[in-house]
């Protein structure tokens, strides 16, 4: 391997109010490597890039490309410098095309003006490198998420740079995509660039780093070669302690079986909107897990908008403690005692300017009416409450909801949820971007709420993350409710099998099988 | 791959003002006579060049999700300063007019830069900077000074025939090149497109390394000199200058450009809209000067009834979105699990 040190940030300190974000960062990049970054939610990973990349401004510390002192003002001049970047969260121009999206200040141009038949033509080229076949003249904004994330990376890659950030690039990925972006990256590695890599997901680092430097709390741990840290040791140093106590969920996972009469808590007969979801049948008792797995478009979001009352059916009913009711909207889903945790949480959650009390009594105030307020005490007590809960990482719950951390983020918008104490909870991918000690502790919260006597609805990719937290798996597949597998039946294999069309399900198998494996490649 | 037969959701605003305009038009001529002379287009055309031209600026601004209330009294200043430096000092025009283009462009930089340095809203600012003109007008005279160069009068007076005894005026000639200048500019330079990726989402703009900061200031210095050459455009129509004149000018070029189909958040909208939004109006103006009974005042209220209706059609539009994307999901997921399939989207 080459020695030869592309980027080197030395003595990096960045102070927020009331957070010490960086403290005394050292970070050697190489060329032709792959380096992961990794650390808790909040650790500092997002704010080192940040401040390598002009968007914020370090306090003290130097910053050397190729041996000369860098600082860049903008992420335009980061650019200049030869440092190409895909930040955390998905960003991109809905309002423009998928090609304009990529080639955005790089356009094409034929005698000074944009030649935008060469610009399409290029978009699609830079697109078949990583398989995605979109029509690159719809705006992006009509793409889901895991598309943005495929074009906000091929515009990374079409800038010619010496150093490539990627931040959390494939958490809406599945495994399958995520592996043509590595045999990109690879081929990029060759050519001899430095890849910078941030993400949650332990298998993925092992899979394309040469290594790792981990942060905690805003300072360094330690650059380490990637083959010499074990697995187990690398999630020590990420989070400051034993990796014993994360393995099991403590017990918290019983059996479960229905009490013989019980009537179900949540239950749809036949729901389904056309073109979206085929009707479907689901009974959620209370006490149960049931998990929902399939590939990404299989429909596991649209039957969740449908349950939540975001869409409307257009055929069935669906009853919550046995009253039916037509088409209620969100706030009726509420009051009905439903709680929803969406899936694109920078659309359908954070509102960045309220602070992270706001954010999580927003649901709960919601369901009491704007006239019926909450005592200010009281919401304070709620919101420390959550804070503690699920260790989101703050100065406190007057801290804006734009200056956490992605995975923090997505921690109160699950805390927004819990606040409300619905008797069922539908949870849309709420591990993504989460750490991996805060995962387990996400899944201990769904299994003892559970015991507590609610119903929750755990939709995931992570195949073993539905493994250890349903009683009962839905699979999905092409909009449909493929199967249903509980006790013994249900296990990875099995849960492959029905998702991919083989095997457990008898009907429509002349559906071309996914070329698809499920994202299973969570931390453990 | 499944491709929609519909039209892209986008152009519907601009559908629907072209179309207005069509049955506004087709209504002239059932209900009045002599509407369907083809003079009756033409002089919408006369008598619109300098709120077309300040509107085809006014785009730029809105279309980034900026505003400026400035452009009425900065039409109204150059009119003024125009007739003071012909009058008084016996400036030739070719002195004048560049000047006048090149004092849009400062003032325009400077507002850019206040509100991009110093982080002040936009709406504050041109706000700070219509009061200036304003005043400044006045400072020069508070008189209505009639233009006698020979130069303003032969352009003012100047009729180009078309066939039959219609005829155009210079002005409308410099409205067509603006217009085709901005067409281009919107659509084929990259100043164009980041304009719109600003509209669209700022901070993505911004982490896209685009140069946001440079882009907004040209903004503002593009429609300070676009408000300028509407100022002399407007000095030659009417052969004067007050500072009284054009009040509330700035109202009617934003309200051209929501009718014509711009998103007042940014982001969405084309040039030729606003053409056909300041033409709306102007055709309002004329039936209710044919209908001859009716105050011309309707014109304000129609105009303002539409500005709304097309606010709310355009967030209708946009709330029906969800669904759209929805749908727009399934494809997308669809073929993005397919394998690499040959790219089925021509062009
Ligand atoms: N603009 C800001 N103002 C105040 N605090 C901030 C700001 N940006 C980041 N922080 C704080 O700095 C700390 C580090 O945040 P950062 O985004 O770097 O975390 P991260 O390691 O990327 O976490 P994640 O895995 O959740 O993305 C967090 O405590 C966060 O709240
Ligand atoms: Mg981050």
């Amino acid at each position: 391997m080459q020695t030869n040190e592309l980027l080197v940030m030395q003595g990096i300190h960045k102070t927020f109010p009331g957070v010490h974000a960086l403290a005394a960062v050292d970070f050697t990049l190489r060329a032709g490597e792959i380096h992961a970054l990794m650390g808790e939610n909040g650790a500092g990973k997002s704010t080192l890039i940040k401040v390598l990349t002009g968007v914020e401004h370090h306090d003290a510390g130097h910053i050397l490309l190729n041996g000369s002192e860098i600082n860049a003002k903008s992420p335009h001049h980061a650019q200049s410098l030869g440092i190409s970047t895909v930040y955390q969260e998905v960003n991109l121009c809905t309002n423009l095309s998928v090609a304009e999206n990529i080639l955005l200040g790089r356009e094409p141009r034929r005698a000074g003006s944009i030649d935008w038949g060469a610009m399409n033509a290029r978009a699609r080229e830079l697109l078949t490198w990583l398989d995605v076949d979109v029509d690159v003249r719809r705006s992006v904004g009509e793409y889901p998420v895991a598309v943005q994330q495929m074009v906000a990376i091929s515009r990374a890659l079409d800038i010619d740079a010496k150093v490539l950030i990627l931040d959390e690039p494939t958490s809406s990925l599945t495994t399958l995509e995520t592996e043509k972006l590595f045999a990109v990256l690879r081929r990029l590695k060759e050519q001899g660039i430095g890849i910078i890599f941030i993400t949650h997901f332990l298998n993925q680092v092992y899979a394309v780093a040469d290594r790792i430097t981990v942060l905690r709390n805003g300072k360094l741990v330690g650059t380490y070669d990637a083959k010499a840290l074990p697995r187990y040791q690398l999630v020590e140093l990420m989070i400051g302690r034993e990796l014993e106590e994360l393995e099991d969920l403590g017990g918290l996972k019983k059996h479960f079986e229905p009490a013989p009469g019980q009537a179900p808590v949540l239950e749809a007969k036949n729901l389904g909107q056309v073109g979206t979801l085929e009707p479907l049948n689901i009974k959620l008792y209370a006490g149960e897990v049931l998990g929902m797995a399939g590939l990404l478009g299989s429909g596991r979001t649209e039957t969740a908008n449908l349950l939540f009352g975001v869409d409307d059916a257009d055929s069935g009913t669906l009853a919550v403690g046995g009253k039916v009711e037509p088409n209620p909207g969100p706030l009726a889903s509420i009051q009905r005692g439903l709680g929803y945790c969406p899936e694109d949480r920078k659309a359908d959650g954070v509102v960045g300017a309220l602070t992270v009390r706001e954010n999580i009594v927003l649901a709960l105030q919601a369901s009491r009416g704007w006239f019926n307020y909450l005592d200010p005490r009281k919401q304070t007590e709620i919101a420390n409450k959550m804070i503690q809960m699920l260790q989101i990482s703050t100065p406190g719950p007057e801290q804006l909801m734009k200056n956490l951390s992605g995975g923090n983020q997505q921690k109160v918008i699950l805390a927004r949820w819990l606040a409300t104490e619905p008797d069922v909870l539908i949870l849309d991918e709420p591990t993504r971007g989460i750490d991996v000690g805060t995962k387990a502790e996400i899944q201990k919260l769904v299994l003892s709420l559970a015991n507590e006597g609610k119903g929750c609805i755990f939709i995931s990719s992570e195949l073993d993350e539905v493994l250890r937290t349903s009683h009962r798996v839905m699979i999905m597949r092409d909009r449909k409710l493929v199967a249903e597998l509980q006790g013994e039946d249900m296990n990875e294999q099995s849960i492959m099998e029905a998702i991919a069309g083989t095997g457990v399900s008898t009907e429509d198998t002349a559906a071309a099988a996914p070329q698809h494996a499920v994202a299973a490649g969570s931390a453990r | 791959m499944k491709r929609s037969w519909s039209i892209d959701r986008k152009f519907w605003p601009l559908l629907i003002t072209v179309s207005l305009f069509v049955l506004l038009y087709i209504y002239g001529i059932i209900q009045y006579r002599g509407f369907s002379s083809p003079q009756v287009f033409f002089n919408l055309l006369v008598d619109n060049a300098f709120l077309m031209i300040t509107s085809i600026g006014m785009t730029f601004v809105i279309l980034s999700g900026g505003i400026d209330l400035s452009v009425g009294a900065v039409i109204a200043f150059t009119g003024v300063l125009s007739a003071w430096l012909l009058n008084h000092f016996g400036l030739s025009p070719a002195i004048v007019i560049p000047l006048m283009l090149l004092m849009g462009v400062v003032f325009g930089a400077t507002m850019g830069a206040i509100i991009e340095f110093f982080k002040v809203q936009p709406f504050i600012v041109t706000l700070a900077g219509m009061f200036f003109a304003r005043g400044m007008s006045f400072v020069i005279s508070t008189q209505a000074q009639t233009i006698s160069d020979p130069f303003y009068r032969t352009i003012g007076l100047y009729r180009i025939h078309l066939w039959g005894k219609s005829f155009i005026s210079a002005n409308v000639v410099i409205v067509a090149i603006v217009l085709i200048a901005a067409i281009y500019l919107a659509h084929f330079t990259r100043f164009g497109r980041t304009v719109y990726a600003i509209g669209g989402n700022e901070q993505s703009a911004l982490l896209m390394g685009l140069p946001v900061r440079r882009t907004k200031i040209l903004i503002y210095t593009l429609n300070g000199f676009c408000s300028t050459l509407a100022g002399v455009v407007f000095s030659i129509y009417m052969l004067s200058g007050h500072g009284l004149y054009v009040s509330g000018l700035e109202l009617d070029a934003i309200a051209s450009v929501v009718i014509g189909g711009t998103q007042l958040t940014g982001g969405v909208g084309y040039v030729i809209g606003t053409v056909f939004g300041v033409l709306i109006q102007g055709l309002i103006q004329t039936i209710i000067m044919f209908q001859g009974t009716l105050s011309s005042w309707w014109t304000k209220i129609a105009v303002g009834a539409l500005t709304l209706i097309f606010i709310g059609v355009q967030s209708i539009i946009y709330s029906s979105k969800r669904k759209r994307m929805a749908s727009a999901q399934r494809v997308a997921t669809a073929t993005t699990t397919a394998p690499a399939a040959p790219a089925t989207a021509g062009d």
